[in-house]
């Protein structure tokens, strides 16, 4: 059985992002970039399925422009046994993306599609959902767990409720959330070995992808900022102000 | 003709707090009407809520025995088949609508755009993005438009109306590839509800362990506050999931925050960027917390929650 991994080149999480002051967008030039935190986890989980005996193969997949193909020697320097490169300079939109997505499940025949909630630069959190709306596949988003049982996977589900467990027939899309693991280090050696590792390049139009009805981005502007408060010197005065302005009894 | 369904959230019988803040979102698009769709096992007390909802103009309650749980893959298909009466479907923002939208919107060959924080016009909106560090407007293409609502964005809508409910079929055929196992709740008792609530008390690695966490139950029970936290006293198992605040957990707008022995990383600073009143407690003077908080006070945050329970 093989995984297919999303594997996402964002804005590392460390950087605090500038808006351009023209409003075309927000500076990436000279930025730290890396693996999207949520993707590092849905590697480590296919990692970690094929080491239980139940998988046989993880394959990363990157959309995206020439330089992403470091993110996916990431992810084969963390044990992903191939790695797939659809290279595009345009900007993917989820829609799309999960076409990309569609194209290469058709091809390789997965069991399971292993993705991040959601790509912390775009935040938009829809690339699995509409992966298996258009596979007409089971999805279980938010995995804060996994168990694959034979045909089935048994995930639980970091909801806002609580943790939720659904039970869903394999071939299936999961998108992971922050608790399912704690990825691994890379090491050195791996490092080396991944260089050696096959990554395939593949364009929209050799998997027959159309881009997808998509948003235009007319503009982007800094958030509203919150005016910087003072320094109270004791609970004393803070709960002075509190009361004053209604805000505790 | 124009008009606007917006997709309810519910546990079978109570209407979630959720859905009359994306009705909110939805009133301001300008159209001819505003819609609410249960999907629901039952549903009617659901319905009879949502019909109160000010500015909703019909309740359309599809019951099916399938509704019983909200599973994503099972209410998809159903809600495509609602949409092609509408221009435009909404949903909350909260794991329910995320989960949900982006399935009908694959269904349908359609972006959707998540976290609608404001409406410019009918096809134009505002949604953030880099935890909230920057923000984009962005124009929906021609044709049915799908968004999820930032809640926190919203006050919910008041409830004077009376709409009317209306009990449709929906014949398609469902998958039974998903199985709904069971949920666990955290059980947060009578404490209010971390998204509505207009207080919170929130406690970050800095409170150090689970049992240490009861000061900050106390301190919230005390206010009739709800309780939050960071990533980092979730990962700790400190307290459940749920609790979490911020950009990949819950967005919330209350009107005071308290954060107890949190940093501020701008992956929680996205949850609380709409609180009124933020306070902030820290030992660390220069915690970047202290820039967004209204009020900082530089201590132990277990000495000020003591004093604090006797000055209350
Ligand atoms: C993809 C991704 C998504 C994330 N999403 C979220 C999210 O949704 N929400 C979130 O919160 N984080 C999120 N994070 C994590 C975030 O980056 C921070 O790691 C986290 O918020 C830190 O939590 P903290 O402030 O409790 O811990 P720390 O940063 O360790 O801060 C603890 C603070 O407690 C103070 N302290 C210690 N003891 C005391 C005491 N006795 N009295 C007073 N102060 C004390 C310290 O001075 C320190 O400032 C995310 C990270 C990633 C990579
Ligand atoms: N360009 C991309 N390349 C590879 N995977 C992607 C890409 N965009 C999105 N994904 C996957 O989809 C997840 C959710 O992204 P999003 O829907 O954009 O929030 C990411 O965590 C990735 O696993």
């Amino acid at each position: 059985m093989k995984i297919l991994v999303g594997v996402k080149r964002v804005v590392d999480y460390n950087v605090r992002i500038q808006v351009k002051a023209d409003g075309s967008g927000v500076a990436t030039d000279g930025v730290k970039m890396s693996m999207n935190p949520f993707d590092e986890i849905a590697v480590e989980e296919a990692l970690r399925i094929k080491e239980a005996g139940k998988a046989d193969e993880v394959i990363a997949v990157t959309i995206g422009p020439k330089v992403c193909q470091e993110q996916l020697r990431t992810a084969l320097a963390m044990g992903a046994d191939r790695a797939i490169h659809v290279e595009t300079d345009d900007e993917i939109q989820p829609l799309t993306g999960a076409r990309i997505l569609k194209a290469l499940a058709d091809k390789e025949e997965p069991k399971i599609v292993l993705l991040g909630k959601q790509a912390i630069d775009d935040d938009n959190n829809q690339t699995a959902q509409m992966l298996g709306g258009l596979s007409h596949w089971p999805q279980a988003t938010f995995a804060s767990e996994v168990v694959i049982e034979g045909d089935t996977a048994l995930v639980t589900r970091e909801i806002d409720s609580g943790l939720e467990t659904l039970s869903v027939d394999l071939p299936a899309v999961i998108s992971v959330d922050l608790r399912l693991n704690e990825p691994r280090y890379v090491k050195l050696p791996n490092i080396m070995k991944a260089k050696r590792k096959p990554i395939e390049t593949l364009t929209l139009a050799d998997l027959n992808v159309e881009v997808a009805p998509s948003v235009t981005v007319l503009k982007t502007s800094a958030p509203a900022k919150r005016e910087a408060g003072i320094k109270v010197e004791s609970v004393e005065e803070l709960v002075i102000i509190l009361k004053e302005k209604g805000l505790i009894e | 003709m124009s008009k606007v369904l917006v997709i309810a959230e519910h546990d079978g019988n109570l209407l979630n707090g959720s859905t009359a803040r994306a009705v909110a979102c939805a009133s301001q698009l300008g159209l001819a009407a505003v819609d609410v769709v249960v999907l629901a096992s039952d549903g009617s007390a659901v319905a009879e809520q949502a019909a109160k909802l000010t500015g909703v103009s019909t309740v359309v309650l599809v019951q099916n025995p399938v509704n019983e749980n909200a599973v994503a893959a099972l209410l998809a298909p159903q809600i495509e088949a609602l949409a092609s009466d509408y221009s435009h479907v909404f949903a909350p923002s909260t794991t329910f609508g995320k989960d949900l939208m982006p399935r009908v919107a694959a269904h349908l060959g359609v972006p959707q755009i998540s976290d609608i924080m404001r409406v410019e016009s009918a096809t134009v909106f505002d949604r953030p993005v880099y935890a909230g560090n920057a923000v984009i407007t962005v124009e929906a293409p021609e044709g049915l438009v799908l968004g999820t609502v930032r809640t926190a964005s919203y006050p919910a809508v008041t409830q004077d109306g009376a709409a009317t409910i209306e009990t449709r079929e929906v014949s398609v055929t469902l998958p039974s590839h998903t199985r709904y196992e069971g949920l666990k709740t955290s059980g947060g008792g009578d404490r209010p509800d971390l998204q509505a609530a207009a207080k919170v008390v929130s406690g970050g690695r800095g409170v150090g362990s689970e049992e240490n966490f009861s000061v900050i139950y106390g301190l919230a029970d005390k206010l009739g506050a709800g309780v939050g936290a960071s990533r980092a006293a979730v990962d700790a198992g400190f307290i459940p999931n749920d609790h979490q605040v911020g950009q990949t957990g819950k967005i919330i707008a209350p009107e005071l925050y308290m954060a107890f022995g949190i940093s501020g990383a701008i992956q929680h600073l996205a949850g609380i960027k709409d609180a009124g009143t933020i306070v902030a407690v820290n030992k660390d003077a220069d915690a970047p917390i202290f820039e967004v908080a209204d009020y900082g006070l530089v201590g132990d945050l277990f000495e000020v929650i003591e004093e604090l329970e006797k000055a209350l």
